[in-house]
């Protein structure tokens, strides 16, 4: 005869805590494991020292006078003798790349719109070249290690040496001990000679990318976890990687990699994508992270918010340009000391911490040119992220959309540019009807006369400000009914987000269902057995 | 109920009711973090839901492969056999009888633990239901897996579909099975016998002598 114990059910507790015990070891080996996509990449990086062949401040090429910023460059390349050639076919200093594209072309945004082929001098400011001009290579934009002023060294230096003044000639000879330390300093390019343009794009620092600004220059790794400083302390070259002084990266419609390699795969690749030196299962082992590599982008996860330090500009309404306190032009500043509104330029919105919008993209952007017609009766997509679920190189990205309202020709149907810099640019003037024909005879592109304004968008690849892995974007997210980062992007069944209206209904009916049928039966017992037993009694 | 004469026999071994609670124990965490990745709310943050989801669901699926494997060897697949014999009896007293104070038309035998509704019942959950909710949870498991496994071609909606209309028919039998373990002559009687083994019947009902043993009577 046997007798039940209580102790039958400790030994069925044992039993499930062994099972559930012998079931989650991945969760207990958590903190263990290096992710292999971390490992990998620290395995390209762990010999970060530089060596040197060459100390330049002893060259006999680099003691010597300057009088012009042409003469460096011809001091350099009496050495560096195919770097010209090599650096002028390179979009840096063509701004041209393939048909219509390129700052110098057709290109447009929203923003200054365009350099008018180049006739908009102030443009020319980010141009590779000495003096505002396409004329001769300035080498120390991109290699100077230190920053003096050329256009005033040069101007005070060519005034002064010549001078009867004995003062004069001593100023003139410490400018010129300036300008040859200047010359001797090049190295590689640095996060400032990169930041020099593409932090301060569209006329001011953070205007453009919003994953690009001077917080960028001397980062924590808070901001970046590649480039802090206090951590691997990446130039931008560390993934840009060049070759020929082409410098990795996307062009427009090109990819900045053809193919998602890593330097497992091809140890000659360039190191452009996350995936060069994390590979594409970069996650531990059983990770959910590692499925979704082949769907989404590395940064949508790993870039929670941009523009985490300084703040960038999300909108830019061209149309309220002009306007005058007592007839004159005036400026307002926002919360962050930002100008949101200039007579010059219009109405503007800063933003900080900013979610980025997501869309699925191949590496390749679609842009308008000046040339294109446009559709003014809806928002025109000046550039667009291109891809779709269906494209397998396709991933969800995330991307900075910046809104604009800027004047289009209402007959020709296309955007128009007007000429801003200089006595007769539109900044000086605030006047649509002189600077827009000449910005478009600049371009050699027909304009009506009938000015209006239209609704813009212009898209910028969010991929740098790469957070540290403790603030990624958690699953939940994008993985929830309403509100979520990807609650935009249709199409495709997404757990915690999607789910079937019909199934849901029907289910929690017989859910409700079951439970009053037995909550009545209950009550019917409870009833009769109450009235049972008053008969029996 | 009281004045019959009651007798325990033992109708649950070890196993078996090791392989109930702890079903029960996953079952449960299944719907609850289940229902958290279907509808977003919940006790747990998304990521956390999932994890413990695939980590129950592949422990219960091996646990099922033991519970086959179990039933196959001891034949207690017969208990799953379905019949219609005294199946509107066991209707009509659920319906009826019940309210009335009735004596239940099929009590509990050693070789026939459960009454024709019962049978079909847990056949249905057994070698349908649950089956089909570990096969579609597997799939759902092993999405990215789906081209490598020549299924590429499925729709993962289609699979959390079935998924979730399965889960709400598993938490209805969820609702109305607990409630009917307090259908016994006590509230508490079937979940006792569950724990410990031991099942209360009535003593005319006939029973093996080795299975037999005198009840401390009296409710």
């Amino acid at each position: 005869m046997r007798t039940p114990k209580l102790k039958h059910g400790f030994g069925a507790t044992l039993v499930v805590a062994v099972c559930l015990a012998i079931c989650w070891p991945a969760v207990a080996s958590d903190t263990e494991e290096e992710a292999p996509g971390r490992a990998m990449a620290h395995q390209v990086v762990k010999n970060q020292a530089l060596w040197n062949t060459t100390a330049h401040s002893q060259h006999a090429a680099l003691n010597k006078s300057f009088n012009s910023g042409k003469e460096i460059t011809d001091a350099c390349l009496s050495c560096h003798n195919q770097a010209a050639d090599q650096f002028k076919q390179t979009v840096h200093w063509t701004w041209v790349a393939g048909a219509d594209h390129g700052k110098a072309e057709y290109s447009l945004n929203n923003f200054c719109i365009s350099t008018n082929r180049t006739a908009d001098k102030g443009c020319l400011s980010c141009h590779p070249g000495w003096g505002m001009k396409k004329e001769s290579i300035n080498c120390l934009a991109c290699h100077g290690q230190r920053k003096i002023n050329w256009g005033e060294a040069f101007e005070d230096y060519n005034a002064f040496s010549g001078s009867s003044d004995v003062e004069e000639r001593e100023i003139a000879t410490e400018i010129q001990a300036d300008i040859q330390a200047a010359a001797q300093a090049v190295g590689l390019p640095g996060r400032s000679n990169c930041g020099d343009c593409h932090f301060k794009g569209g006329g001011g620092d953070g205007v453009k990318h919003g994953d690009l600004d001077t917080s960028l220059t001397n980062p924590d790794k808070t901001l970046d976890v590649h480039m802090g400083i206090d951590g691997q302390d990446f130039n931008c070259t560390r993934c840009h990687t060049t070759v020929n002084h082409n410098i990795a990266g996307r062009l427009y419609t090109a990819p900045a990699a053809a193919h998602r390699k890593s330097l497992v795969e091809d140890d000659l690749t360039s190191k452009i994508m996350c995936e060069s030196c994390h590979t594409d299962k970069p996650h531990k082992t059983s990770a959910k992270a590692n499925d979704h590599t082949d769907k989404v982008a590395c940064q949508s996860c790993h870039i929670p918010q941009f523009a985490r330090v300084n703040p960038t500009k999300m909108s830019w309404d061209w149309s309220k340009a002009g306007k005058r306190k007592n007839g004159k032009p005036y400026k307002t500043k926002d919360e962050f000391g930002q100008f949101d509104y200039l007579s010059m330029k219009g109405q503007m919105k800063w933003e900080k911490n900013v979610l980025p919008e997501y869309a699925w993209y191949n590496g390749s952007i679609e842009s308008i040119s000046m040339k294109d017609r446009i559709n003014p009766g809806e928002i025109v997509t000046v550039s667009r992220p291109v891809g779709s679920r269906e494209d397998e190189n396709s991933r969800i990205s995330p991307f900075k959309v910046h809104r604009g309202r800027q004047p289009y020709d209402k007959i020709h149907k296309t955007l128009v540019a007007p000429i801003l810099s200089g006595p007769k640019g539109f900044f000086k003037t605030m006047d649509w009807d002189t600077t827009v024909p000449t910005g478009q005879k600049a371009l050699g592109l027909p304009y009506s006369g009938e000015l209006g304004f239209v609704d813009t968008t212009y898209v910028f690849p969010t991929t740098h400000m790469v957070a540290p892995k403790d603030q990624v974007v958690a699953c939940g997210e994008c993985h929830t009914r309403t509100g979520g980062r990807l609650e935009n992007l249709k199409g495709f069944y997404m757990p915690g987000r999607n789910y079937n209206k019909w199934i849901n209904t029907i289910g929690w009916i017989a859910v409700l269902g079951s439970l009053v049928g037995v909550t009545f039966h209950g009550l019917g017992r409870i009833l009769s057995s109450t009235r049972n037993g008053r008969k029996e009694a | 109920m009281s004045g019959f004469r009651m007798k325990l026999i033992y109708l649950y071994s070890r196993y078996e009711r090791f392989w109930h609670w702890f079903q029960a124990a996953l079952i449960i965490i299944l719907l609850v973090t289940g229902f958290q990745v279907n509808s977003g709310y919940g006790l747990f943050d998304f990521h956390t839901a999932v994890d413990i989801h695939n980590y129950t669901g592949l422990t219960w699926l091996i646990a099922f492969a033991f519970f086959v494997f179990w039933m196959f060897t001891t034949g207690e697949w017969k208990q799953y056999i379905p019949t219609t014999k005294k199946m509107l009896a066991v209707i009509r007293y659920y319906a009826y009888g019940i309210f009335r104070g009735e004596a239940h038309p099929v009590p509990k035998r050693l070789d026939a633990k459960h009454n024709p509704l019962q049978r079909l019942t847990y056949l249905s959950l057994a070698a349908f239901l649950l089956p089909v909710q570990m096969a579609t949870g597997f799939l759902y498991w092993g999405y990215n897996s789906w081209a490598s496994w020549g299924i590429g071609g499925l729709a993962l909606e289609f699979v959390a579909l079935i998924h979730t209309a399965c889960a709400f028919a598993i938490l209805s039998f969820l609702i109305v099975h607990i409630y009917m373990t307090t259908t016994g002559h006590k509230i508490s009687a079937h979940v006792k016998a569950m724990i410990t083994g031991w099942e209360e019947v009535e003593a005319d009902e006939k029973v093996e002598a080795w299975e037999e043993r005198e009840a401390a009577q009296k409710a």
